[in-house]
């Protein structure tokens, strides 16, 4: 094994420099240009420490790696506890591999408060990825949190004509949600005397937790719905499509690519983690609503005028299917959950980025607006083409992979809901096909649109890597496997424990 | 001097009894130096050289108190108990003093107030504050409740040419001599039950033999005192007349320093005495500030209003931390309490300091209207107050988080969970408030001109100097943790030795 001396400290490397880019960009002058780039040099060079990560992971290992623990607070004992297992890993390269993305795509389109965009977008991008890389509940609370207000503040500042209704909307959404999750948190430190999730979930599986039985189904749930909330699982969706339709282009890819995979990644690692008999108990009815949500996101995203509300409903529906792989407690079932969070991140990152170039270009988003597109923008309907491809699921791109394990794990568990679940992919080639063939196909039907640019050098530079990644993605979807297998394997474990123990009585 | 009885000698004091009460001292003299003074300076000129003159006896008071903590102990026959506990209120009190000495150099100017009484009052109210910190004599705390109250009622009335603040002032008066009455009631009975007005020798009486009922009567009053110098719920209703009419410097200084004062005095009654029968008043006192404070806030359309409503909620955020029975979660209380009381007072006096550099002359501008577009009209401005009521919703990174953070750990060790849910919930409802100032700053253009003047010298140290608590104790709380827990337990110290031996009945309702 060779000896790495940067891994220890690599986590915080990569969490905190955007940070630290934030804060230099305040000492910045109002040179807009300068600003452009010193936040894509920022972004770009914290996706190439965070590449640090994939290459030194040891993929067969299902444990934590990269750790770092170091007292924060001595009473109540609080660690700096940071390390990534595979579930995290591919998460903070996720974030990582968007940022720079969002600055690209939002160069032009940004031309007001350029400096606060920025800043807020850095600050932004530390927080998501401190909340995939922290292991101490009160750290990850921390970062949870602070992914609030520079996400409501980017909608709300940012955004379009009904920005501050859908800022406050998303801002008391979660934060109510959240101090569910606080109030659960804190008693489980009241009850361990820790905050860090090994020590905790250790405790919980001796059984040395006094009251537990008692209070576990209250935790779950308390863990659950600010979780739920971020996701989100339906009935608790409603802020997310005008979240989305208002917020700015790189709002909306992050919100979509990363905020929503916290909410995934959150029950994946608490809601399994700490509480898996719990997470056995209460499967069926969530598994249910998880169907919903699929169905459900997918038959309104068919009906949306407006093409922002289209790609919000279908994340709904494609954030189903990670919930339904989740609790379906089958390997297949959560490798597609943890493959459709990566694969939803790049192709509806890219769908919002295409759909964020034609509102730049005719600031609206109404479907009906266009027709025939393809004739003046033949680069922008063939790259459009390709993110759609991947989304709806098509063979070789990535979204086919995913999809298709978390169908296979539900058809495992149980088999009505794999068959229904599968409808899913039908309903979301109908809408997205649908809705790019009224947009591209066709004779341009307003005349204002034959006059439309094709894609600029930045929005290709913006787009093009989505794609690329979707085609790796698809063809050696392996290479992201390795590395989640494993941990899935673990994060499972004990939930198949409980399953063999009641079979054995 | 040779016929001078041994008793008599006992209570003469020694160097280190003056040692004792240094701060007061250094505060008394410089406020009686800016009394003297003010007819001998320049009109034009008094303003500043006075305040300066104040602003360098709050640093020279600081550093008295750095002192006076180098010889902990009892002073003037145990009047005096300086302990770790009485160090760190009195810290914070006189930090409190210099910040909102600072921001107050341009708001005099700017209101045309020429007086240097203000200065001097500051510094009396302060005095009174810190005895109480340091006082564990009823009859010693009582006068500091005194001294302190009537500077600032005198303070509220500033603004003298406005009806508003007159109203303020007469209100703030007539109730807190009615609240400090009850205290002084509670006192008198506390005295007829026990025989002695001594924290420590109340607090020895009361758990050797059984608690008369005449104790209860009296804690019952003391808290309806307090209740009302902190502003909690059901004695809250002044709170936001009087905040809307006293001058803004004055209401940052009012809802902070007093407040931080009479809960370092309720800590004492409280947890010193150990106080009987205590736990469902301060539970429900609690519940209610949080939830009248909240509900309060979100129809408030004056932002001074509006704080003065989320100040009760904060006073009943703070009020969980006093529910604790056993000795090992008082401990926790306590420095939960202590934690929050310093965290409350950087990010309030910050956000007070802001308001009342915007309000401008004759405090035109104090709606939530006159706020829209500030983050484009002054940025740094808007910047600073949002970091203030960030960290008053309780945001990470800022000291109003891990102080709501630390208040409910503490509550749900002792588990009182419906508390913490109620106390969770309302902070959530909070949000929604103090978001609305944000979301008019920056997401609303300005649709009426508000001048916007650039931050003088002595207003920016001010903010610096809040914004800086307010992260360092968000960030690095651990330091001033160890310090709150370390005067908890020298608070609790005296009585769990006791409490060991007989087990009171009634101060475990829980059970």
């Amino acid at each position: 094994m060779k000896i790495d001396h940067l891994s220890p400290y690599i986590l915080t490397l990569v969490t905190f420099a955007p940070l630290v880019g934030a804060l230099l960009l305040m000492l910045f002058p109002r040179r807009d240009r300068d600003i452009r780039i010193f936040s894509f040099v920022v972004s770009l060079l914290t996706f190439i420490l965070s590449l640090h990560l994939p290459v030194h992971f040891h993929r067969g290992q299902p444990g934590f790696q990269f750790e770092i623990k170091t007292l924060w607070i001595s009473s109540p004992e609080i660690h700096y506890h940071m390390a990534i297992d595979g579930i995290s890993l591919w998460l903070v390269v996720l974030t990582t591999f968007l940022t720079p993305l969002c600055v690209l795509i939002s160069w032009k389109s940004v031309h007001d408060r350029v400096k606060e965009f920025f800043i807020l977008l850095l600050i932004l991008e530390t927080a998501l990825i401190g909340v995939f890389t922290s292991l101490d509940l009160f750290l990850f609370y921390f970062f949870w949190e602070a992914t609030l207000i520079p996400m409501a503040l980017l909608i709300g500042v940012f955004g379009h004509e009904r920005k501050v209704y859908a800022a406050v909307k998303f801002f008391m959404y979660t934060m109510i949600a959240s101090v569910f999750m606080l109030a659960a948190i804190l008693w489980l430190y009241a009850h361990t005397g820790s905050f860090d999730f090994v020590v905790i979930r250790d405790q919980i599986a001796r059984g040395a937790v006094p009251n537990f039985p008692a209070a576990a189904q209250w935790l779950f749930l308390g863990f659950f719905v600010a979780f739920a909330v971020k996701v989100p699982l339906f009935p608790f969706h409603t802020w997310l499509p005008d979240a989305h339709v208002e917020a700015p282009t790189a709002g909306s890819v992050l919100l979509a690519g990363v905020l929503l995979k916290m909410g995934t990644y959150g029950m994946l690692r608490f809601n399994l983690g700490l509480f898996p008999e719990q997470a056995r108990n209460n499967a069926s009815w969530i598994m249910i609503l998880a169907l919903i949500g699929i169905i459900y996101g997918a038959l309104v995203a068919m009906v949306q005028p407006n093409m922002k509300k289209l790609i919000a409903y279908s994340s709904v529906s494609h954030l189903g299917f990670v919930v339904l792989g989740v609790f379906s407690f089958t390997q297949s079932g959560l490798n597609g959950a943890m493959f459709v969070m990566l694969a939803h991140g790049i192709s509806t990152g890219g769908l919002f980025m295409l759909a964020g170039v034609l509102h730049e270009r005719r600031h609206t988003y109404e479907i009906s607006e266009f027709g025939g597109l393809a004739t003046p923008m033949p680069v922008y309907a063939a790259s459009y083409l390709f993110i759609v491809l991947a989304s709806v699921g098509l063979p070789l791109l990535n979204g086919f992979i995913g999809e298709f394990l978390v169908l296979n794990g539900a058809f495992q568990d149980r088999p009505i809901y794999g068959i229904l679940a599968a409808t899913g992919v039908i309903w979301s080639a109908c809408y997205l096909l649908w809705m790019f063939q009224r947009v591209f196909y066709g004779k341009v039907t307003n005349p204002v649109n034959n006059s439309m640019a094709d894609l600029g050098g930045f929005e290709r530079a913006a787009i093009w890597p989505c794609a690329v990644a979707s085609l790796a993605m698809g063809v050696a979807p392996i290479l992201w496997l390795g590395a989640i297998d494993p941990a899935v394997q673990s994060a499972l474990s004990p939930v198949t424990q409980i399953v063999s123990k009641v079979v054995g009585q | 001097m040779t016929s001078v009885p041994a008793i008599l000698l006992q209570t003469i004091p020694q160097a280190t009894d003056y040692i004792r009460i240094l701060p007061e001292l250094i505060l008394a003299i410089f406020g009686i130096a800016i009394m003297l003074l003010e007819p001998l300076v320049n009109e034009e000129k008094s303003q500043k050289t006075l305040g300066l003159i104040a602003f360098f006896g709050t640093l020279a008071a600081l550093a008295g108190t750095w002192y006076m903590s180098k010889s902990p102990g009892l002073a003037f026959s145990r009047f005096i108990h300086v302990d770790s506990f009485t160090v760190f209120f009195n810290y914070l009190v006189i930090a409190i003093a210099a910040v909102v000495i600072l921001s107050s150099f341009e708001y005099m100017a700017v209101q045309r107030i020429r007086a240097g009484e203000y200065y001097a009052l500051i510094l009396f109210g302060v005095v009174g504050m810190s005895l109480m910190c340091s006082a564990v004599e009823l009859v010693l705390i009582f006068i500091g409740l005194e001294i302190s109250s009537i500077s600032t009622y005198i303070l509220a009335g500033f603004r003298r040419n406005d009806a508003s603040s007159s109203e303020s002032s007469l209100k703030y008066f007539l109730l807190g001599s009615f609240a400090t009455a009850f205290f002084l009631y509670g006192v008198a009975l506390m005295f007829g039950a026990t025989g002695s007005t001594n924290i420590d020798i109340i607090a020895q009486k009361l758990h050797s033999g059984p608690v008369e009922v005449l104790v209860f009567l009296s804690m019952a009053l003391m808290f309806v005192g307090l209740g009302f110098k902190v502003a909690a719920a059901p004695f809250h209703v002044w709170t936001p007349d009087v905040y809307e009419g006293a001058p803004a410097p004055v209401v940052g200084f009012m809802s902070t320093a007093p407040k931080a004062a009479a809960f370092a005095v309720l800590l004492r009654v409280v947890f010193a005495i150990n106080a009987p029968g205590r736990f469902w008043f301060l539970w429900v006192a609690a519940a209610l500030s949080m939830t009248l404070g909240n509900i309060g806030a979100l129809v408030q359309n004056n932002v001074k209003r509006l704080l003065a409503y989320s100040s009760i909620a904060h006073a009943g955020y703070l009020l969980v931390a006093f529910a604790m029975t056993t000795p090992e979660d008082s401990v926790t209380g306590i420095s939960a309490a202590m934690f929050y009381t310093a965290a409350y007072a950087a990010m309030n006096v910050g956000a007070f300091a802001v308001v009342s550099h915007f309000a401008n002359a004759g405090e035109r501008y104090v709606t939530l209207e006159d706020y829209e577009g500030l983050g484009r009209t002054s940025p740094l401005l808007a910047a600073t107050l949002t970091v203030f009521l960030l960290s008053l919703i309780g945001i990470p990174m800022t000291g109003g988080f891990f102080a709501k953070f630390y208040v409910f750990s503490a509550a749900l060790r002792a588990n009182l969970v419906w508390l913490t849910l109620i106390g969770v919930v309302n902070s959530a409802i909070g949000a929604y408030y103090y978001l609305r100032i944000i979301v008019v700053m920056y997401m609303r253009e300005s649709r009426k001109e508000v001048p916007v003047t650039p931050i003088p010298l002595g207003l920016g140290l001010a903010l610096a100097l809040s914004i800086l608590a307010t992260l360092y104790l968000g960030i690095l709380p651990n330091r001033v943790l160890q310090v709150a827990q370390h005067s908890a337990q020298s608070l609790i110290a005296p009585q769990t030795a006791s409490i060991a031996q007989t087990p009171p009945a009634a101060a475990n309702p829980q059970q």
